[in-house]
């Protein structure tokens, strides 16, 4: 099977402005461990400049591997010096492996199926099997099943989050209204992973908005955002959930829509290549933001003093905040600003954890390389607390802080002041 | 051509089946570097991890008649490690130990794949300095660097690659091991071969192990900004505190045209209608430093800068230094194919020189931002253009032609840092004269004889 060249569709000047230099290459995970231009993005640049050229065939299953083994952490595209538009070509590549089919493989095929094109494409899916697996954590009927699962499989199983008790529509009202006349008005974005396993942290990012002056609206009619499939070679689908967004918000009557999840940010942000069409994609992608970017822009409410004895936290930058959004100091200001905590910088804070979306399931061995390289920087700071801003990323270092005996708390740093705000710090 | 059936069966011998690589996607991936409009595929990648496979594999490719063109990260910017017919590629990056740093005589013993950035970090932990900083040393390996005898942004107070090389171990095109230089400061026995290796762009040689010099790292530095209304004050201000017996670290300028590029893309709020801006910084012992940059401000102001901007600290120096350090950035994305040259003349011909590249870019239609190295005379006339457009490409041509024999006219070069490799090997001779040419050609034979190692770069 092979479908139409759809990195020749790629406007050819994003592939051409690459000038390989090779800047990107010490910043990129992949090369640094292999030490291969094929596994760095100047490599891989090359070869979908050769797919689109018709000088590499896009079946190639090499080509698919490498494309796949990135990380997608974007942390070529902060360095690059041209400007690279490199998270919009890799969807290009993905896509085009797919459609060439040279990872198809029946089990490949119907997992990509059930998480890609059904799990994730409408929210209440995802929930149904989180209240699934949520019972089953408590009775543990699949306990003794999992000890007969293949290691990877059991892997799995102990990296996924624990799943809340409840989801975020039993936890936020459609629409909330701080006490004081609000002087902004936003939309909420909950996510998926970020739904299921971290609820918690959306009512926090809810409380801090309404703390300061922001009624918040959720629309329930939203989906997910269409980042899993559009970074995993699903473009059409995630076309389709980005429209189901552009439905859901009123843009009109919203000052913002805020998301927390980095990840999520990242690809709101630039719905504008998805569906250059559109004619609503502009303004959205001026009015996403990103909380923390959000949060400082309109100046916050400083927390009351805290009796606490001080607080040791440090902070991983999330790729898709650091590189995808260059968000990098305004959650630092944000951490400053709670009494009680003293931010100590994480080595490496910039270089990713391996979770990267689906990586640590698709690619375990180099994610768990980053992770145990993550989890001993995290060591050396001394801090009882690791605020970072992505779910993926608080999920994968509370796995790796836990399989390393590492005793330290994970958390959002919007949890962090929340938690200022009512005064339990 | 193609390998011999020998030849691959030898080269998975010698370097283990995991370091010969020949797939579609590895050759299309070793086929460029970072020069412009130049690729070729080579037939196969060879990874190797110590100088006897170096050797050997040197040895096979003259029984066996095929070319070795080595490979440090392929940041080369004149095309000098671009494969040609029937050759691999030979990469060092595996080979990247730092073997050793002396405190006690000043040195460092390292391996050819080792970044240059990692050497002076590893020598800022003993309070040490490797001053050659190349725009690409976050990448670039230090085996590249002597290769091309890398240059930088400190030149004129610290030099370049070859004042900082001690000795090297070198395996010879016919695969036989040298090793010259010592630890010494003093060493006249014999020719001084080590500096016939530097700066060879891979013909002579390929080296395996480099003894680097060390300094002391400076102990203070300080860092200003000044802004001109005319090129030719800025080049004033330059001469002058030369002329006043200081030698500043860096003296970097923007014209024009990269101003406007810059500021657009960075915001850091410079003056858009401003001719030139030099970047200048003093470094060393911090009652020399107050003293040179009191000097080196009150000279600016002497010339007619509008305005000197001096940091207060490091975070501001960070701030100053990025109108320069974003340069080639802003440039490289106003269009599609950017093409970076490094023309140099002698210090006192820059203003000269920088008028007829803006000359020549409005006589040819072109667009070219020019910054660069002041102190050294080292320019970079950056070209913007489209590869896709061959008429363009053909009028950039022209104009390079015309610059480089207006360089060697003013008494300069035609390439100062980047190396000659295939992109201006036409323009050599000139140069270099026939006598030249004649001298280097000889020397490469006797170095080379089976013409195996890197042939056809530098000249043909």
């Amino acid at each position: 099977m092979s479908g139409p060249n759809l990195l020749q569709q790629l406007d050819y000047s994003v592939l051409q402005q690459c000038i390989h230099c090779g800047m990107c290459l010490p910043t990129c995970p992949t090369y640094e461990a292999t030490k291969h231009e094929t596994s760095s993005p100047r490599g891989r640049i090359a070869l979908m400049r050769a797919v689109a050229d018709g000088r590499l065939a896009p079946n190639s299953p090499q080509f698919a591997d490498e494309m796949y083994f990135c990380l997608g952490c974007l942390a070529c595209e902060t360095v690059c010096p041209a400007g690279v538009n490199y998270a919009e070509m890799i969807e290009y590549a993905r896509a085009e492996v797919e459609s060439g089919g040279a990872k198809a493989g029946a089990q490949r095929g119907l997992i990509r199926a059930f998480a890609l094109r059904w799990l994730f494409a409408k929210p209440h899916r995802l929930r149904w099997i989180a209240r699934f697996l949520r019972v089953d954590e408590a009775a543990g009927f699949s306990r003794a099943f999992v000890l007969l699962l293949p290691r990877r499989l059991r892997d799995l199983r102990a990296q996924q989050p624990k799943i809340c008790d409840k989801f975020s529509f039993d936890l936020i009202r459609e629409t909330e209204s701080p006490r004081t006349p609000h002087r902004y008005r936003v939309g909420l974005l909950v996510g998926c992973v970020q739904d299921v396993a971290y609820s918690d942290v959306n009512r926090d990012t809810v409380d801090v908005l309404l703390a300061n002056g922001c009624e918040v609206f959720t629309p329930r009619g939203q989906s997910c955002c269409g980042s899993l499939m559009g970074h995993n070679g699903e473009l059409e689908l995630a076309r389709k959930l980005a429209r189901q967004n552009l439905d859901a918000f009123p843009l009109g009557r919203l000052d913002a829509i805020i998301v927390n999840s980095a990840g999520c940010g990242s690809f709101m942000k630039r719905y504008r290549h998805l569906l250059p069409d559109d004619p609503r994609v502009k303004l959205w992608d001026e009015k996403v933001h990103d909380i923390h970017e959000w949060l400082v822009r309109i100046g916050i409410q400083a927390p009351r003093e805290s009796a606490q004895p001080t607080t040791r936290v440090t902070y991983h930058e999330a790729c898709h905040l650091v590189h995808g959004q260059k968000i990098s100091q305004q959650p630092r200001e944000l951490l400053r600003a709670i009494p009680g905590v003293e931010l100590v910088e994480l080595p490496e804070a910039t270089w990713c954890c391996g979770s990267a979306g689906i990586y640590n399931i698709t690619q375990p061995e180099m994610s768990q390389a980053l992770l145990e390289r993550k989890v001993k920087h995290i060591a050396a700071t001394d801090a009882l607390i690791v605020a970072t801003g992505n779910p993926g990323c608080i999920g994968q270092i509370r796995y790796g802080a836990q399989k390393s005996g590492l005793d330290i708390k994970v958390v959002h740093p919007i949890t962090l002041l929340a938690r200022a705000y009512r005064g339990e710090l | 051509m193609s390998l011999s059936a020998t030849a691959w069966r030898r080269l998975v011998e010698i370097v283990g089946p995991a370091n010969v690589q020949h797939s579609p996607e590895e050759r299309i991936a070793y086929s460029y570097d970072a020069t412009p409009m130049l690729a070729r595929l080579p037939e196969a990648i060879i990874f190797v991890e110590s100088s006897p496979q170096i050797s050997d594999v040197l040895k096979l490719a003259n029984a066996e008649s095929f070319k070795v063109v080595p490979r440090g990260s392929g940041t080369n910017l004149s095309g000098g490690t671009i494969p040609m017919e029937n050759c691999v590629v030979l990469v060092t990056v595996k080979m990247d130990k730092i073997l050793e740093i002396d405190p006690r005589n000043l040195t460092a013993l390292v391996e050819p794949g080792v970044l240059t950035a990692r050497i002076d970090e590893a020598a800022g932990a003993h309070g040490l300095f490797y001053p050659p900083d190349p725009g690409s040393i976050k990448i670039s390996t230090i085996g590249g660097n002597v290769a091309e005898n890398s240059g930088g942004l400190r030149g004129l107070k610290y030099g370049v690659t070859r004042d900082y090389v001690l000795g090297l171990e070198v395996i010879l095109p016919t695969g036989e091991l040298l090793r010259c230089g010592t630890k010494c400061v003093k060493d006249v026995a014999g020719y001084s071969l080590k500096d016939l290796f530097i700066g060879s762009e891979g013909t002579l040689g390929v080296v395996t192990q480099i003894l680097l010099k060390l300094l002391p790292r400076p102990a203070a530095r300080r860092t200003m900004l000044a802004t001109f209304e005319a090129m030719t004050d800025a080049a004033e201000t330059v001469s002058d505190i030369i002329a006043h017996k200081i030698i500043p670290c860096t003296l970097e300028f923007l014209d024009r045209t990269t101003i406007r590029c810059v500021e657009d893309y960075a915001k850091i709020g410079l003056p858009l209608d401003a001719e030139a801006i030099l970047l200048m910084e003093t470094d060393g012992h911090p009652v020399v430093v107050e003293e040179e940059s009191a000097r080196m401000i009150e000279l600016a102001h002497a010339h007619h800068a509008r305005d000197v901007r001096i940091a207060k600290d490091a975070a501001e120096a960070e701030g100053l230094a990025s109108a320069r350090r974003a340069a080639f950035s802003a440039l490289a994305r106003m269009s599609p194919t950017t093409i970076l040259e490094d023309a140099t003349v002698p210090r006192s011909e820059l203003g000269a020189m920088i008028a007829f590249i803006q000359q020549t870019a409005e006589k040819y239609q072109l667009r070219i931002g020019i910054f660069g190295h002041f102190g050294d005379g080292n320019l970079h006339p950056t070209f913007l253009c489209d590869e896709r457009n061959p008429e363009e490409i053909k009028r950039v041509h022209t104009a390079f032609g015309e610059i480089f024999q207006k360089a060697i006219a003013l008494g300069g070069t035609i390439t100062g840092e980047h190396g000659v490799g295939l992109a201006k090997k036409g323009f050599l001779e000139d140069f270099a004269g026939k006598a030249g040419l004649d001298v280097m050609r000889s020397l490469k034979h006797t170095f080379d004889p089976g013409n195996v190692l890197n042939p056809g770069k530098i000249f043909d």
